[in-house]
């Protein structure tokens, strides 16, 4: 099933979140139905992050540092950072994500997409000592108020996201990740693998071609 | 001002952008087209949902014992900081190469280069050079192939060569395998942004002595 949860990978956030929302008054927006999500029995990590915005919510950001910080490090690590300086860079990306709560909007990404920006950009400065021209934001950026529709939309879309990526066959899913974030251009991972790189970029191709038909199925 | 795009940004420098793995002469004409064209912006937001969920799956490293309590403690003393000003377009110079240039039009230093084309290298790390180019109507730059990989996105005018037309907001990916002399059509001069990871090989001999001079 392509929407089923993945009910281990929640398992903690869940248990964790439970109490949490029986005593949270941060999460007013589970009354305007946003937690839409819960239903699925995973946990809403955009409410957690609303919390944080807007009730400056910091039992909700402990949930949000449990899950997201090892990630966080672990993505640093697989992108060229040491262990310690991994461990430091994810506590700085998470210090942002808290002073730059006001700034998450959930009808544009889904709390793991804007953690990964974060990140991204702290990777650039420390791992890569380059920078990375960010475009003009777009028009509707600018809106102060994001319908209800477009942040369901938004969350829907990254678990659809997550489940195809989840679906794809193991080694299909490690060459869009080293693509994507390992520190080896396309020449590098040939090499690693010792395959032609016309074959690998076919191969990435494939790959991104198959998570957008997952994607396009549900 | 809609533009009528018609030449875009591939997936891998999408990706690539998205992931972070451009030097920055090349983030700089990524992040100047997806200014410009709702398209590719929309596809770079995918795949940094994409980037989102990589991280979502990962297994995750085990941090340090006292991490979320130094990190607890830190929240004390920050506020919430407030967002920076977006930077803006000025003229025909989309917001990041605004940033780049320090302005308009008007504030860019050119430097002749030949055959009334103007250049103007902007201030990126060395991994790879960018460029404003200023070509005059109906001149043509000289015939040029690349060692790497050349971007150019037009900002003004055209130009054509052995492989399309491109207009405002188009891109062209040239690779080793292209020997092109891109042609600004009459009418208009042509500006546009261009990043090379190498230095372009000109056919000529002459040009090949200036190159030194002028990082082309």
């Amino acid at each position: 099933m392509l929407l089923e949860p993945h009910t281990s990978q929640f398992a903690d956030g869940r248990r964790l979140l439970r109490p949490y929302v029986a005593q949270a008054k941060g999460i007013a927006v589970a009354s305007k139905g946003i937690v839409a999500l819960s239903q699925e029995q995973e946990t809403d990590w955009s409410a957690l992050m609303l919390a944080v915005r807007d009730g400056r919510d910091r039992a909700a950001f402990a949930l949000l540092f449990r899950h997201f910080a090892p990630r966080v490090k672990s993505y640093l690590m697989k992108s060229g950072a040491s262990a310690a300086q991994a461990e430091e860079c994810a506590q700085d990306v998470m210090t942002t994500l808290w002073q730059k709560a006001g700034m998450f909007d959930p009808a544009r990404a889904s709390v793991s997409t804007w953690i990964f920006t974060i990140a991204r950009n702290r990777m650039i400065d420390m791992v890569r000592r380059d920078r990375r021209p960010d475009p003009e934001p777009a028009p509707w950026d600018r809106d102060a108020e994001p319908d209800q529709a477009e942040v369901y939309a938004a969350a829907e879309e990254s678990r659809a996201l997550t489940a195809a990526l989840a679906d794809l066959p193991e080694k299909q899913r490690s060459l869009i990740q080293r693509a994507f974030y390992g520190d080896l251009s396309h020449s590098e991972i040939a090499l690693e693998t010792g395959l032609p790189l016309g074959t690998i970029k076919s191969r990435i191709r494939l790959a991104l071609d198959r998570l957008r038909a997952r994607l396009s199925e549900s | 001002m809609k533009m009528n795009i018609r030449h875009h940004l591939n997936d891998a420098l999408l990706m690539s952008y998205a992931a972070g793995s451009l030097p920055e002469a090349f983030g700089l004409v990524v992040a100047a087209h997806v200014s410009l064209c709702d398209d590719c912006r929309a596809r770079l937001e995918s795949f940094e949902a994409l980037g989102g969920a990589l991280v979502e799956a990962e297994p995750g490293a085990e941090m340090g014992e006292a991490a979320l309590a130094q990190v607890m403690a830190r929240l004390d003393g920050t506020g919430e900081s407030q967002p920076a000003r977006a930077p803006r377009k000025a003229g025909i110079l989309p917001a990041p190469v605004a940033t780049y240039v320090g302005g308009d039009l008007d504030s860019v230093k050119w430097k002749p280069i030949g055959m009334g084309v103007r250049q103007a290298i902007l201030p990126t790390s060395r991994r790879a050079t960018a460029r404003l180019l200023y070509i005059p109507a109906g001149q043509a730059v000289p015939d040029h192939g690349h060692r790497g990989t050349e971007l150019t996105l037009v900002l003004h005018g055209a130009f054509r060569d052995a492989t399309d037309r491109f207009g405002p907001g188009d891109l062209e990916i040239a690779d080793e395998d292209l020997q092109h002399t891109p042609v600004a059509e009459d009418g208009a001069d042509c500006i546009c942004l261009a990043a090379t990871d190498a230095p372009l090989r000109f056919a000529g001999l002459v040009p090949r002595l200036l190159q030194p001079l002028f990082r082309i």
